[in-house]
């Protein structure tokens, strides 16, 4: 978290510099960037939850997925979190919260589709070992502040982009020699904070994976649950997930993809946030 | 002060840390413990309030099965007078059999099965069979963390000193993965 919130500082003290703010840019920087983290440490979950327009549904609307849900809580000895339904048809799920007095289990419209009571067992034990585990907290921080790194460069990306089409405006200061060298380095940062907030991320999501699977199905005490749902979500890999982005694409209980059809490539295989479905299948199944 | 007493004073000092800790983590298990019982029996009783509204709406469309509602009935009554353990345990196993037999029956009636009321019925009483399932699952986890601590050494010596018992385990047949289950698919 402390090297997502350095990133976030770096970034903005590029950007700084590339509108020459001088050393007051570090500053404005490292303010917003702890604002930030202090920001998604409180709402962090809420904002995890409008991003992908999750909406929040009492015992009455979906009794079973409460049931369920309640159940598993007893089984973990932690609160009840608050349960929401995400509008996607691809089945999916996620976890968000700071701590399992404040946690929320989101899960989409497809999943209650396309799972039996036995699948949305395993899916929502697995997200309840994430709650217990304090995983959330670190999901959902990463998942602001990646967010705001996206976000900020991308800013920059279409600023200059339409900035270099339009010609520059009068003589300002990214003219000279050295500031050309300075916004190269920008530029070239700017590239990388993304891929570099992705690296962080990677860090902390892939094995915490195949615990909260073993975790799950230790919750549950049936480990085929679980393995049932995840070849569910793997035959229905093609449905493209709308509101999926790269900033919460971790804290899916699977990678959700955006785009009709898609498979993951060798390439995105290395940057995939989560092991593959037949690798956690196996494991879940050897238990 | 010599060498010695120092260590003899450190070796004190670190019982005694080992002795708070133990103590609390005793005490943690304990509550834990209460809190388990507590829950299962929340999700019990939440049984018993369910089962005269599920024999009534049963009792609409097969009013000749009156046999396995008294069974249910019975049983049920049986269960809220038990005193002991033992005793509740042997009154929830029947109580367990007997919804899987009158569940059994309501194959028998497609128009029962249609019946929204039923429906919601079923959903929540498979719901509390399995609550009643991890709440027993949780309760036995912690009572052998418990009973563990207890029994071994050096714990045991503060167990004994301060009271702490052993507890029983709670032994109820699995209602949501037993043969002929209550039906979870769907």
């Amino acid at each position: 978290m402390a090297g997502a919130v350095l990133l976030l500082a770096a970034v903005g003290y590029v950007l700084g510099l590339l509108f020459a703010a001088g050393p007051a840019g570090l500053v404005i920087a490292v303010v917003i960037a702890i604002f930030m983290s202090v920001g998604s440490y409180l709402y962090g979950d809420r904002v995890v939850l409008a991003s992908v327009r999750a909406r929040e549904v009492g015992p009455q609307d979906q009794p079973r997925l409460h049931n369920v849900v309640e159940g598993l809580s007893i089984a973990a000895g932690t609160p009840k979190p608050r349960v929401y339904v995400i509008p996607e048809r691809a089945p999916n799920a996620f976890a968000t919260g700071r701590d399992p007095e404040h946690s929320s289990v989101a899960v989409t419209q497809g999943l209650l589709e396309t799972m039996n009571r036995v699948e949305l067992e395993g899916v929502v034990g697995h997200e309840l070992a994430h709650v217990v585990d304090r995983d959330i907290l670190l999901g959902t921080i990463l998942a602001t502040l990646v967010g705001a790194v996206v976000l900020i460069s991308e800013f920059f990306m279409r600023t200059w982009w339409w900035g270099g089409i339009g010609g520059r405006r009068g003589g300002d200061s990214r003219g000279g020699g050295a500031d050309g060298i300075l916004f190269m380095i920008g530029f070239l940062f700017l590239v990388l904070a993304p891929i570099a907030a992705s690296v962080i991320r990677l860090a902390v999501s892939r094995q915490r994976e195949y615990l909260a699977d073993a975790q799950g199905a230790l919750l549950t005490r049936y480990p085929p649950g679980l393995a049932s749902a995840l070849r569910k979500i793997e035959a229905s890999a093609g449905i493209p997930m709308h509101s999926a982005n790269n900033a919460t694409a971790h804290l899916w209980l699977n990678q959700p993809s955006r785009i009709e059809g898609e498979r993951l490539g060798p390439f995105e295989k290395l940057f995939a946030t989560h092991p593959p479905i037949a690798e956690r299948v196996r494991r879940l199944e050897e238990m | 002060m010599p060498a010695w007493l120092w260590i003899v004073l450190g070796v004190l000092v670190l019982l005694v840390v080992a002795g708070i800790w133990t103590f609390n983590r005793l005490v943690s298990l304990r509550n834990r413990v209460d809190n388990g019982w507590a829950q299962i029996d929340v999700q019990l009783r939440r049984r018993y309030d369910l089962i005269p509204n599920l024999v009534e709406s049963v009792k609409g469309y097969a009013a000749h099965e009156r046999e396995l509602f008294e069974h249910v009935t019975e049983a049920r009554a049986r269960a809220i007078d038990a005193s002991s353990v033992p005793d509740q345990v042997q009154a929830e196993n029947r109580i367990t059999r007997d919804l899987r037999q009158l569940f059994a029956v309501v194959e028998n009636y497609p128009d029962l099965k249609a019946n929204e009321n039923f429906l919601a019925l079923q959903e929540e009483l498979t719901g509390t069979e399995s609550k009643i399932a991890y709440a027993r699952q949780f309760y036995n986890d912690q009572v052998m963390r418990l009973n563990t601590l207890i029994q071994s050494f050096p714990s045991n010596v503060l167990a004994d000193a301060f009271g702490f018992d052993e507890r029983e385990f709670f032994d109820i047949e699995d209602p949501a993965r037993g043969p002929a289950a209550v039906d979870f698919a769907g």
